[in-house]
């Protein structure tokens, strides 16, 4: 029986000739990840294993969440993480400064191959399928355990075949693939499931645009999302990664539960209501809806070309005067990068607030939160009652483009509509 | 004889427990705050009101979203004997597991059990009796190796059993 990419991925790392759908089984893991919230209790779990670090190389610590430090017990809680990197010589712990979104940072430092498997206690670690590895969140005592043993144990998932045909339109990106996606099956449309993106609309999308579709996959519950390796992916990890991998493709007749067809040249760009993020609607619909802030960045769209298209639509026009617009670039390389092509120019001149790397405002955390009444639109990923702030706000989920052309107006707008 | 706090589908843990608790490392504290952005915290006050050996009964996908694992923390720091849904995310599904918090998935069969109804569990037999309704409700074993971790109380004793 044929296998798909992430049971490949599952089979050799646990030195297995086939897996299938419902298997248990305990496997190595390539890199295990903590963050300033969850990276505290991973590490109080692992002290009572008793036993040193599995490997120093493979453990990656990103202060990103309350960072830089937004009070003295989210302080408290990055010293926890740093005394222990400190303590276990942790190869990749990553300072403010130096630091970015952990799941912007980890691919591109190279820290993640195809055919690689990455658990991280964040359930955006899913993010990395979209270079061919097998990344998924976990909680706290998993992550604990595994920075004990680098091994954990998985259900193999059953999977759901996304077949994408054609080629974006214009102003229509990742974001809007995946909000669609997700509109289309609900948010436990893939609960436990593998999302295995293929198609021949694969190489019309961008490295950025695959990051935001594998980000999001865990919005519809899916344990994964995974892309096969193409020009472009190799084109993406040159310079980056230097070791030797091996990705996976999916064999001709490997098992699906069900296959989703999208075709991109169908799609437009969308946004998702409140207060989850299938409640999908498209842009041109939300012209009542005022809002008072906009955020671009997060994990899912904090890349340069997220910038790039916030960028383009802020070029030469201005955030309207009840408007608060707040741009993140993820990663500090990212947002030097956007400082030479001069985007972050263009967001000052815009009158739009740009900060250092952080997740801040889109768990409500800090650098963004709403006043009971008030409504962003947002690139992040979760619309959930109260996630960037008050209770009674509103979080609207749409891309970069989408959510530069809300700025510019003051309510929900199409990219087409400020751009034409 | 458990009391029943009920709520519906796509609980998310942003609601469970918001991120801007998330700073607090005291989990006696933190759980002060455990359902407050529910909608029905407006009537009445989860933290404020739950009694030890109380129960959770949900809709469909409960705990969705982020892997925070203060959320099955915090409901079991609060007393909560376990959680009984439609269905479970898988994070939240595998957080309880390790942390020792008991979860059924019992599907529909859920939608008869509503607010306020008194539950007497028979964990061992896979049980749950509606006793104000004079329901009985079987559910489906955990599959063993699960079952294993949920014995020792979580994985962090199962690991140590190992060794």
């Amino acid at each position: 029986m044929g296998m798909t990419m992430t049971e490949k991925i599952l089979a050799r790392h646990a030195g297995r000739d086939s897996v299938s759908a419902g298997d248990l089984l305990v496997s190595q893991v390539d890199l295990v990840l903590a963050n300033d919230i969850t990276g505290p209790p991973a590490i109080n779990e692992f002290e009572k294993i008793g036993r040193p670090v599995f490997d120093k190389n493979k453990i990656a610590l990103v202060p990103d969440h309350f960072s830089p430090c937004k009070d003295i017990k989210a302080a408290t809680m990055c010293k926890t993480m740093r005394d222990f990197a400190r303590a276990h010589e942790i190869k990749n712990y990553f300072e403010v400064g130096r630091m970015g979104i952990e799941h912007t940072l980890l691919p591109d430092s190279g820290l993640v191959a195809p055919g690689e498997i990455v658990i991280g206690a964040d359930s955006h670690t899913c993010t990395y399928g979209a270079v061919n590895a097998l990344s998924t969140g976990m909680g706290s005592t998993d992550i604990g355990c595994a920075m004990a043993s680098g091994t954990s144990w998985f259900k193999v998932p059953a999977a759901i075949k996304v077949e994408l045909t054609g080629k974006l339109p214009r102003f229509v990106k990742g974001k809007d693939v995946i909000l669609t996606l997700i509109g289309m099956i609900g948010v436990d449309g893939a609960r436990y499931q593998s999302l295995e993106f293929c198609g021949d609309g694969v190489a019309e999308l961008e490295m950025a645009d695959r990051f935001t579709i594998c980000n999001m996959a865990i919005e519809a519950g899916a344990k994964n999302g995974i892309f096969p390796v193409d020009d472009k992916t190799i084109a993406y990890l040159k310079g980056r990664v230097d070791r030797e991998w091996q990705d996976v493709e999916p064999d001709a007749d490997a098992v699906y539960e069900r296959v989703v067809t999208i075709e991109l040249d169908k799609l437009v760009p969308v946004v998702a209501y409140p207060h989850l993020p299938e409640n999908t609607h498209p842009a041109t619909e939300g012209r009542d809806i005022k809002i008072d802030q906009v955020v671009v960045g997060s994990c899912t769209n904090g890349r340069l070309e997220d910038l790039a298209q916030a960028a383009e639509v802020l070029k030469g026009r201005k955030v309207h005067p009840s408007v608060r617009c707040i741009i993140i670039p993820a990663t500090q390389e990212i947002y030097k990068e956007a400082m030479k092509l001069g985007y972050i120019d263009t967001f000052i001149d815009a009158g739009a607030a740009v900060s250092t790397p952080t997740c801040g405002p889109c768990l409500g955390g800090y650098m963004g939160i709403l006043a009971a009444g008030e409504r962003a639109v947002s690139t992040t990923n979760r619309n959930f009652r109260g996630r960037m702030g008050h209770v009674d706000s509103e979080v609207y989920l749409a891309s970069p483009y989408t959510a530069a052309a809300s700025a510019v107006t003051g309510y929900i707008t199409s990219p087409e509509e400020v751009m034409k | 004889m458990s009391k029943v706090w009920r709520y519906g589908d796509h609980v998310d843990t942003d609601v469970i427990i918001p991120a801007r608790y998330l700073n607090i490392s005291d989990f006696n504290e933190l759980a002060e705050h455990a359902m407050e952005d529910s909608k029905e915290n407006l009537t009445v006050n989860f933290a404020a009101n739950v009694k030890l050996g109380d129960i959770v009964v949900a809709g469909k996908n409960f705990g969705c979203g982020s892997s925070r694992e203060h959320a099955p923390i915090v409901l079991k720091v609060k007393g909560v004997k376990c959680i009984i849904a439609d269905s479970f995310a898988r994070i939240f599904y595998r957080n309880a597991i390790n942390i020792g918090l008991p979860v059924l998935e019992i599907g529909t069969d859920v939608e008869k059990i509503e607010a306020g109804d008194e539950l007497d569990m028979d964990m061992a037999k896979g049980e749950i009796k509606i006793v104000n309704k004079n329901i009985t409700i079987k559910t489906k074993p955990l599959p063993e190796f699960i079952q294993k971790i949920a014995d020792c109380g979580g994985l962090i004793n199962y690991l140590k059993g190992e060794q």
